[in-house]
């Protein structure tokens, strides 16, 4: 069953359309994120979604109900917006019971269970990290039971050490709650790793959706192939299913294309070993669990691939380069 | 997130806030209206009239010379407290400011129960001086301190005088400074009135309780409410056009400018200004409270002096608060023509004389509701009318304090549109409402031309009483309304020092 669908969302300000046409369907019990650069549209999508921006065209269903032209406070719709937002002059408990009727204790206690904060309710917003504030802001717009949560980029504003278990909690507890869930975000990393699908959104539209491992590998174009993970992209040439270009000829993936274009390599497919296209080392970054090495191939090409922390590799060193597994092709425009 | 500017605003806040802006408008559109009925003869009569001619020529050359030596006091105090090594510059900041809070009628009183021989248009044109060279002073220190230096070390390196910078650079906060003094001294009742100088707030307030025909006083306000107008105009003309500040990198702190011998007439020249201008009112009071001691105060007529004030200000507060809450959360929240309109209307009691104000009310109330007639209801009018514009910018201020997601979220968490500000902005909005309410309060026991003509009979606040008092020459009965009133307004400098010192 559906839990939100959203279809054909136009929305024009004093300009050119922020929306054009934007569709997202969304499972009941998943988390969706929708993954777009700054200025893609992603925030004034979910706010046609919250009620407070209307549509030009287009609609917007929870299951069944169609709540297109009903203002937000009709709408049980659950939002976290960016810094938490909590209501500076409540405590814990009345900012998760804002949203219910008098008399919702049990509720808010079980709603500040879910994201691990049990027994906070007495304390006041400013007495809590910026984490803490961030799963109560999610104890508070899961309490009246929301058809559908919202989640603005709710994790900008923490330490990025802090980040991560944060997102870990926040997730765990939409799972409890079984809550349908979108979360706005322009970190590939946030969207890879927490949403059950991801919703690739450029220039107002939604142009790829899939779960995380299909939209990493699978890219609709070199734009998703770029903005989602990293990617080598070199000139090539595609003929019968083989792309020839710097690195050699190359088995493609099957997309059925084929003619002149562009070739797209995740950095981990690059192997570093005696074979391969020779060359350079440029410059070795070291990252701790991993690390980048820049080859400059003999024919001028330069070329960054991820190795293991502890490979033997210096600047200077003569390498080869080769390619692991079938690469993605994507013909010039025209 | 982008802001929240909602298009259409609730009707729970639009209808208290056109009332208040329909409150706001009413007095100039009903003078227009009154003064019009006399139709052409009436207006011709007054023009043509010397007297107006010679009231013209008094209220404008009175306005004049206190603005340019506003200017001049302004600018220079502020340049040696900012720029230069004077010696207590500190000390001399602080003084500086001080006078706003003395009301010039009680500034008045002072020179006048000193040196009797002083009323007339220098008396008037000291007194205002002093009162208000601190509208210019306050905005023109904030440009120096904000100034970059590098401007000046780059019209030094240029072989041109520093002076040449700086006081180009001081132009639209000197200008801005000015215009309100300007606007001030032209509004003045009390301190002319006391100094026996006729202009044309005086003359209006004469020629309504003299004649039976009060058209003339109507003519008369409304030439002053023109007047006004065509200085702010001309003011905002000659602004012109020039970018005044580039970038918004943090300027280093500027250079000091050693005064070297200079040092000695310039500490003269701040003692000269901040002794007659705070010391003096002081001095002069403290003398006639002794002096007027001996002969023993009227202590009933006193007390109940004091509580008529308290009374008509607290409800004036109220009144304006209330007034305020719907408009400012309008102007802090919403950007369409008519939250504008709403948000400007309001402003206007800003460039009202409060004698004008208060003779349309009181022409309305002998027209339409005679029963309030001298009630206290009208007076409280006036000073909604009058104190809105502080009120209202207090709750703009507090309302753009707290972020417009949190009444998203409020929406979210299902409430109304008002719900939301009720239950959110409201509250974190309340510090702000309330200081607005307790300034307008404070201000409403100052006010004096309004109250002088819409008090209800035999009702007395502090002001009035001292003008009477002063009026008939006795003035140690005046002092110790003068010290009450003093003491009054040292009140929200108390309170805004001590909320910086915290």
């Amino acid at each position: 069953m559906t839990g939100l669908t959203v279809s054909e969302i136009t929305k024009a300000f004093d300009g050119p359309p922020v929306l054009r046409g934007a569709s997202l369907t969304v499972a009941e019990g998943d988390l969706t994120a929708v993954l777009g650069p700054s200025g893609c549209g992603k925030t004034t999508l979910l706010r046609v979604v919250a009620g407070f921006e209307h549509a030009d065209s287009g609609s917007v269903r929870l299951g069944e109900w169609e709540v297109t032209g009903l203002p937000p406070e009709k709408r049980r719709v659950g939002i976290v917006p960016q810094e938490a937002a909590l209501f500076p002059h409540l405590s814990v408990a009345r900012n998760v019971g804002f949203g219910l009727a008098r008399g919702g204790a049990e509720r808010v206690a079980e709603c500040l269970e879910l994201v691990g904060l049990g027994g906070y309710g007495p304390r006041m917003p400013y007495e809590l990290s910026g984490g803490q504030q961030q799963r109560v802001a999610l104890a508070r717009a899961l309490a009246p039971r929301p058809r559908v949560v919202l989640l603005d980029e709710p994790f900008n504003a923490l330490d990025r050490s802090l980040r991560g278990t944060v997102r870990d909690d926040v997730r765990a507890a939409l799972k409890r709650a079984g809550a349908t869930a979108v979360l706005v975000t322009h970190d590939q990393e946030e969207a890879l790793s927490m949403a059950d699908r991801v919703a690739v959104m450029r220039d107002g539209l939604i142009v790829q959706e899939g779960t995380p491992a299909s939209v990493y590998e699978d890219p609709l174009d070199l734009g998703v192939a770029t903005f989602v993970g990293e990617a080598v992209v070199l000139e090539a040439v595609s003929v019968q299913g083989m792309v020839s270009c710097a690195l050699g000829r190359l088995a493609q993936r099957a997309n059925g294309v084929a003619g002149r274009g562009t070739v797209a390599l995740r950095p981990e497919q690059l192997v570093l070993s005696a074979s391969g296209s020779p060359g350079v080392v440029e410059r070795v970054e070291f990252f701790g669990h991993d690390a980048a090495v820049t080859v400059a191939l003999d024919d001028g090409v330069v070329v960054r691939a991820r190795t293991r922390a502890g490979a033997p590799h210096r600047q200077g060193d003569r390498v080869g380069v080769s390619v692991e597994g079938a690469v993605l092709f994507y013909p010039s425009a025209g | 997130m982008r802001p929240f500017r909602s298009r259409r605003i609730p009707a729970g806040l639009l209808a208290p806030a056109l009332v208040a802006a329909a409150l706001s408008l009413a007095p100039v559109a009903y003078l227009a209206v009154r003064a019009a009925e006399g139709g052409p003869r009436a207006f011709a009569d007054v023009l043509a009239r010397a007297r107006t001619a010679e009231l013209a020529v008094r209220s404008l050359g009175l306005a004049a010379t206190v603005t340019a030596a506003c200017a001049v006091v302004g600018i220079s105090l502020a340049w040696l407290v900012i720029r230069t090594d004077l010696p207590g510059r500190r000390v001399f900041g602080v003084l500086a400011a001080l006078p706003l809070a003395v009301p010039s009628y009680v500034a008045a009183y002072t020179w006048v129960a000193a040196f009797p021989a002083i009323s007339g248009f220098w008396g008037s044109a000291l007194v205002l001086t002093l009162c208000t060279y601190p509208l210019v002073y306050l905005p023109v220190a904030a440009a120096l301190r904000r100034m970059d230096p590098a401007m000046e070390e780059v019209a030094l390196s240029l072989g041109r005088s520093r002076a040449s910078v700086v006081l180009r650079q001081l132009r639209p906060a000197a200008a801005a400074g000015s215009l309100l003094v300007a606007m001030y001294a032209l509004a003045e009742f009390g301190a002319v009135s006391i100094m026996r100088f006729d202009v044309f707030t005086t003359q209006i307030y004469t020629s309504y309780r003299a004649g039976f025909n009060r058209t003339p006083a109507a003519v008369l306000g409304l030439l002053l409410v023109l007047v006004t107008f065509l200085i702010v105009l001309a003011e905002a003309r000659s602004r012109g056009r020039a970018a005044y500040a580039l970038g918004g990198s943090t300027p280093r702190r500027a250079s000091v400018v050693r005064l070297g011998p200079a040092r000695t007439p310039a500490l003269a020249w701040a003692a000269a200004v901040a002794v007659p201008a705070v010391g003096f009112p002081l001095g002069s009071i403290a003398f006639w409270l002794v002096e007027g001691s001996s002969r023993g105060v009227a202590a009933a007529e006193l007390g109940a002096a004091v509580g008529a004030t308290l009374g008509v200000s607290a409800a004036g507060a109220l009144v304006t608060g209330a007034l305020a809450v719907p408009v400012g959360i309008i102007a802090a929240r919403h950007g369409s023509r008519t939250a504008r309109f709403v948000e400007q209307a309001a402003y206007v009691g800003h460039a009202l004389p409060g004698i004008v104000i208060a003779l349309s009310l009181v022409f309305f109330a002998v027209r339409y509701a005679y029963p309030l007639y001298q009630r206290w209801p009208l007076l409280v009018l006036a000073y909604a009318v009058l104190f809105l514009p502080a009120a209202v910018g207090a709750v703009r201020a507090s309302v753009l304090q707290s972020p417009p997601v949190l009444e998203e979220v409020a929406r979210s968490l299902g409430r109304s549109p008002l719900g939301a500000i009720r239950q959110v902005t409201l509250p974190l909005a309340l510090p702000g409402v309330l200081a607005g309410t307790a300034l307008v309060f404070l201000t409403a026991m100052k006010e004096l031309p309004a109250t002088l003509l819409l008090r209800p009979t035999g009702l007395d606040t502090l002001a009035t009483q001292l003008w009477t008092e002063t009026g008939s020459g006795s003035y140690g009965a005046a002092a110790p309304y003068a010290a009450l009133l003093m003491l009054l307004a040292a009140v929200p400098g108390f309170l805004l020092g001590m909320r910086e010192v915290r």
